[in-house]
C-alpha cells in the first residue's frame, strides 16, 4: 500500500469546493484528489498514492515507472482494480 | 541465482555493480527503511549481485507489518458490530489479529469493505446514514495526508457517522531508534522517497549530523535502489556522513507544504507502539484534539484493549535488521502467506512475504 503509481491527468473538476481529476493509469482510469497540488494541469503527469496526487513527475519518469509496475504485473493490484475482497 | 537483464536497464544496472564493487574496501551494513524497497531488492536480487562485503539490512518500513496486535484487535472488535462497515485497505485484511483476521469477520457476516482511497469511505458514509462507517487509518507519512483530508472532509460534510482507526507510524524516530540502539550495526541508510516526497528531506539533516551516519533519499525501482546503495557505500568509503537525495525528480528539499499543512491541521505527535519491535517515543500520529470526536476508539470504547504477541515469530527481529526472514524457524514452516503468524509474512512489502515469494523458489538457501 506504500506504493505510489504514477498517472496523467485527463481532466479536472471541482467538487464541493475540492480540486478532483479523473487520471489514467496506463488505461486504467480513476478519480483522484488533486488538493495537494494545487497547480498541477490537464496533461500533467502526478505520482498519486490511495487517490491523492502527492509529487508532479516529468512524462519520461512516469512512463518508464508504468512500464516497471507493468512488468512487474503488480498495477491492478496496487490501484484495487482487482476486485478483490470489496 | 538472479540475473542483470531482469533490470530495465541491464547496462546501467551493470555499470553500477561494477561501480559499486570498484570502491567498496570493507564491510558496510545498508538499511533500506521503505518496504517497496525490500520488495525491489529480493524481487531483482540485489543483495545476491552485489559484493559480500555490502550487506542489506531490511528495516521496519511497512506500515501494515508494524501496526500493534492491539490495534489489529481493535480494529477486529469493531468490525464485527452489526451497526459498522469497517473500510480498509486490502493488505489489512489478512494481518492476523489475536485470534482472527479481517478476512474472516468478513466472512462471518462482518461488513468489511477494501477502499482505494479513504476519501471512499467518506463517501460511504454520506450514503449509509444509518450505519457508523469506519476508516483504518494505518500508514507512514506518505498516506497520513490523504487520512487527515477524509477526517477534515467529514467534518465539514459534518458526518457524524463517520469515524477513524488510527495507526500512524513516523520514519525518522524509527531510524533514530535503530541508529542510536547500542547494538547498531547499521552503517548508512536509504530513506524513503515517497515519504520524502511528502515530508521533503529536511527532517533527516539532524539524524545525520546527531549520529555520523549517511542518509540517501532513495526511490524504489531496482535502479534507483542501486544508484541508492552506491551513494550510500561512496560516503561510507570517503569517511563522509551526508543528507543526499538520489530521487529528486520526484522529491524536494520542502516536500508537499499543503500536505504537511493539513496533516499537522487533523493529527498531532505521539508515542507508538511499533509490531515486533515496542514503544519509540514521539513516533506517530494520532487525531488532533480538534478531531477527536472522529476516532474510532472513542467511539466504539475499545482504547484499552491490548494484546501479547505470537511467541513464535520473530519479525521484531526482521524488522530491526538482527535476523533475515529465513532464519527464523518459522518461515515456510507454519509461517507461510496463507497462513501468517507475524504481519511481515502478509504484506507483499514485508520482508517475510518477499523472501517466501522469491527466494524459496529460486533454489536459492533458505536455511529451513
Ligand atoms: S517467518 Fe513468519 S513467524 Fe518468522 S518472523 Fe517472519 S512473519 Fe514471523
Amino acid at each position: 500500500m506504500c506504493l505510489a503509481v504514477p498517472g496523467q491527468i485527463v481532466d479536472v473538476r471541482d467538487e464541493r469546493g475540492i480540486r478532483m481529476a479523473t487520471i489514467d493509469f496506463d488505461g486504467i482510469s480513476k478519480d483522484i484528489c488533486l488538493a495537494y497540488l494545487p497547480d498541477i494541469e490537464v496533461g500533467d503527469y502526478a505520482i498519486v498514492h490511495v487517490g491523492f496526487a502527492i509529487s508532479k513527475i516529468d512524462e519520461a519518469s512516469a512512463l518508464e515507472t508504468l512500464q516497471m509496475f507493468r512488468d512487474l504485473g503488480i498495477l491492478e493490484e496496487e490501484l484495487d482494480v482487482t476486485g478483490g475482497v470489496s | 541465482m538472479k540475473y542483470l537483464d531482469e533490470f530495465n536497464d541491464p547496462v546501467l544496472a551493470k555499470s553500477l555493480f561494477d561501480e559499486i564493487r570498484r570502491i567498496t574496501t570493507q564491510k558496510w551494513s545498508i538499511m533500506e527503511v521503505c518496504g517497496g524497497q525490500t520488495h525491489a531488492i529480493i524481487r531483482n536480487g540485489i543483495d545476491q549481485l552485489l559484493p559480500d562485503d555490502v550487506e542489506l539490512i531490511h528495516g521496519p518500513g511497512c506500515p501494515v507489518c508494524v501496526t500493534p496486535l492491539g490495534v489489529i484487535d481493535k480494529a477486529l472488535d469493531i468490525a464485527s458490530r452489526p451497526d459498522v462497515i469497517f473500510c480498509s485497505f486490502g493488505d489489512m485484511l489478512r494481518v492476523p489479529g489475536s485470534s482472527r483476521d479481517l478476512f474472516i469477520v468478513k466472512s462471518d457476516g462482518g461488513d468489511v469493505r477494501v477502499v482505494y482511497s479513504p476519501l471512499d469511505a467518506v463517501n460511504l458514509a454520506e450514503q449509509n446514514p444509518d450505519k457508523q462507517v469506519v476508516f483504518f487509518a494505518i500508514g507512514f507519512e506518505t498516506t497520513a495526508p490523504a487520512n487527515a483530508m477524509a477526517v477534515h472532509m467529514a467534518k465539514e460534510r459534518g458526518l457524524d457517522n463517520f469515524s477513524v482507526l488510527v495507526s500512524h507510524v513516523l520514519v525518522p524516530p524509527a531510524i533514530e531508534a535503530i541508529v542510536g540502539s547500542p547494538d547498531n550495526r547499521v552503517d548508512g541508510f536509504l530513506a524513503a522517497g515517497h515519504v520524502c516526497s511528502i515530508m521533503g528531506t529536511w527532517q533527516y539533516g539532524p539524524l545525520v549530523e546527531k549520529y555520523n551516519v549517511p542518509i540517501v533519499v532513495t526511490g524504489f525501482e531496482p535502479l534507483d535502489v542501486l544508484e541508492g546503495i552506491r551513494r550510500v557505500v561512496a560516503q561510507l568509503e570517503n569517511g563522509e556522513a551526508q543528507l543526499d537525495n538520489a530521487y529528486a525528480r520526484v522529491v524536494s528539499d520542502q516536500g508537499n507544504v499543503p500536505a504537511q499543512k493539513m496533516v499537522e491541521e487533523v493529527f498531532e505527535v505521539c508515542d507508538r507502539n511499533w509490531r515486533g519491535i515496542g514503544q519509540i517515543g514521539v513516533s506517530g500520529w494520532r487525531l488532533a484534539p480538534a478531531y477527536r470526536s472522529f476516532d474510532a476508539e472513542y467511539r466504539f470504547d475499545v482504547v484499552d484493549l491490548d494484546a501479547p504477541e505470537s511467541e513464535l515469530c520473530r519479525a521484531g527481529e526482521v524488522l530491526q535488521g538482527r535476523i533475515k526472514p529465513n532464519e527464523c524457524e518459522a518461515f515456510g514452516n507454519e509461517c507461510t502467506p496463507r497462513t501468517p503468524l507475524g504481519a511481515t509474512m502478509v504484506s507483499s512489502e514485508g520482508a517475510c512475504a518477499a523472501y517466501y515469494q522469491y527466494r524459496r523458489l529460486t533454489g536459492t538457501p533458505v536455511g529451513i
